[in-house]
């Protein structure tokens, strides 16, 4: 099987699980799904480590992919801190 | 130290494990922080797996990017008001598409540099690159508006969806035309078509449908991270790009399912614009006039009440009235009245954005309820006090049906015993329809700023009530 279509497999059942998963989500907690969703696309910095760390790569490249590092890092961080800063205000009864 | 194709591989499906069960964690409060834990250690795995690969050899940009992000990252997280949570999601959507679009041309860079582009590549590339500027500019201008640099009403102008659908044409042509000639000069056009497209999709929505549009952008996010995958050929991406993809799409769903419109209507139509013809039911009641009522009216009923029902609105979050409202629960508890919050779907600048408000005033989350878990509660309650909503609670809704806003799924406030309605002025809500609920017998206005409006309740029933 050409790797494109592995790709399109894997691409077709992650959409199934995506689908399950999230209409489990509580809706008092959908503030923190987007802000935890938005962290984990930050996961865009694999590509762009791929993209700046690779060896023949012209300057052009390295720059691109450096500010795709800054953008998606930015991401990365700013959303998992937000999103347990968020969950640790849900709390049930008064301490 | 490096690690061979195998072992990334492996390293990248621990990874995609982890996200899934971190989302799952989110099914409830109590587990939410494991989840968002799990995610953290998912996202290193991958990102240590990614930096010790052999694809991976020089590291001096990688450095020199993380650095200042992490910074960035961390002090925005730390700082921001959670009033302002849109605002920030809005941001870092941005950023996400931004980084699809550059991690695209720099592939595409890499692979012209070595000759190994081919039409596959260049066709995945094009997807990545539009749905990565659709995201960017898209967001920049969900931001402008909920951060008030720009106005939150709609812009429309005439032939505003033919030109949109040409530019959708031309930029999805451009990209054709790219992967079969590899000329650089149409994938230069494409790309500023995408961004100039987000730009003109996202202007003719209103502030109030930002739900709607914050929840879209993450979707695109997903697909661009999803679509760079496909480009390289990573897995990892692709699988998270289709959770957070599908997350985001589901969102949309229960926004526009819960304002009783397509997502359609949402992008295409703008809301309140078409100013509908009068109501005959609206001005009948409305000749009948309104009640306004002082502080004390309305702590005379909420101190004996059983029950007080309080429903939040995005005007709680203007006002920053969230922590005086946790003030006012205590007080009325410690009389033994049982107060809960009534949270509709769309309710806020993002979905779920009340209960993080809430969740901020340390008001417990087993007070507040979800639209179909309270509504029976309405007939029950003696007062139900709204604070900052207006249409969520219309009853036209349900009785009229030549309101714009007719079946739109709302809070059952009207069954109450009374109804106090916290205004600032008589000015119609979001959508612009008058309200029925204003000249129902039992409701009462208390016009004023809802910060101050609950202080005076606070104080009021410090000094023993009435």
């Amino acid at each position: 099987m050409p790797d494109t279509l592995v790709a399109l497999y894997v691409f077709v059942l992650s959409c199934f699980i995506g689908y399950w998963v999230i209409w489990g989500v509580t809706p008092s907690l959908h503030t923190p799904l987007v802000a935890l969703t938005n962290a984990i696309s930050g996961i865009i910095i694999v590509g762009a480590l791929l993209v700046t760390g690779l060896e023949s790569a012209g300057t052009a490249a390295e720059l691109f992919g450096f500010v795709a590092v800054l953008l998606a890092s930015i991401n990365v961080f700013g959303g998992f801190l937000v999103t347990n800063r968020m969950l640790a205000m849900f709390k049930k009864k008064d301490k | 130290m490096e690690i061979s194709a195998n072992t990334q591989a492996i390293a990248y499906l621990i990874s995609a494990i982890l996200f899934i069960l971190a989302l799952k964690g989110l099914t409830h409060p109590a587990s939410a922080r494991r989840g968002n834990y799990l995610a953290m250690t998912g996202m290193g795995i991958a990102i240590v797996a990614t930096l010790l690969g052999s694809e991976v050899q020089s590291y001096g940009f990688i450095v020199a990017g993380v650095i200042p992000g992490a910074l960035i990252g961390t002090v925005l997280a730390a700082r921001v008001q959670m009033t302002a949570m849109p605002q920030l999601v809005a941001a870092l959507h941005s950023f996400v598409g931004m980084a699809a679009v550059l991690v695209a041309i720099g592939t595409y860079l890499n692979h012209a540099a070595a000759g190994t582009l081919n039409p596959v590549m260049m066709g995945e590339l094009s997807v990545g690159i539009i749905i990565g500027a659709i995201t960017f500019s898209g967001s920049v201008v969900a931001f402008a508006k909920l951060q008030g640099l720009v106005s939150g009403a709609p812009v429309k102008f005439k032939g505003q969806h033919a030109l949109n659908a040409g530019m959708g044409i031309a930029t999805v042509v451009l990209g054709i035309h790219f992967g079969m000639t590899e000329s650089m000069i149409s994938l230069v056009l494409m790309t500023l078509l995408a961004f100039i497209l987000g730009f003109t999709l996202i202007i003719p929505i209103g502030g109030a449908d930002m739900p709607v549009i914050i929840s879209m952008l993450n979707s695109y996010s997903g697909w661009a991270a999803a679509a760079t995958g496909f480009t390289l050929g990573n897995l990892l991406l692709i699988i998270v790009g289709a959770l957070v993809g599908f997350s985001g799409a589901i969102l949309s769903f229960i926004m526009c399912r819960a304002m009783n419109r397509s997502i359609i209507n949402v992008v295409f139509g703008g809301f309140g614009s078409d100013s509908g013809g009068e109501t005959s039911a609206v001005s009948q009641a409305a000749q009948k006039g309104v009640k306004s009522a002082s502080v004390e009216d309305a702590i005379y009923w909420m101190e004996d009440a059983n029950k007080v029902i309080i429903v939040p609105g995005y005007g709680m979050a203007v006002a920053q009235a969230q922590h005086a409202l946790k003030e006012m629960m205590e007080l009325l508890e410690a009389r033994d009245v049982a107060v809960k919050f009534a949270i509709h779907p769309v309710a806020g600048r993002m979905p779920g954005h009340m209960n993080v408000l809430l969740a901020e005033a340390d008001i417990p989350y087993d007070h507040v309820m979800e639209m179909d878990e309270i509504n029976p509660e309405f007939p029950t309650a003696d007062v139900t006090l709204v604070v900052g909503a207006n249409d969520v609670v219309n009853p036209a809704a349900k009785s009229d049906s030549s309101s714009p806003i007719y079946g739109m799924p709302i809070l059952d406030a009207a069954k109450s015993r009374q109804v106090y309605f916290l205004k600032r002025s008589m000015n119609p809500g979001y959508s612009g329809v008058d309200n029925l609920l204003f000249y129902q017998d039992n409701t009462s206005l208390i016009f004023g700023d809802a910060k101050d409006t609950i202080e005076g309740m606070v104080t009021s029933l410090k000094g023993g009530g009435h």
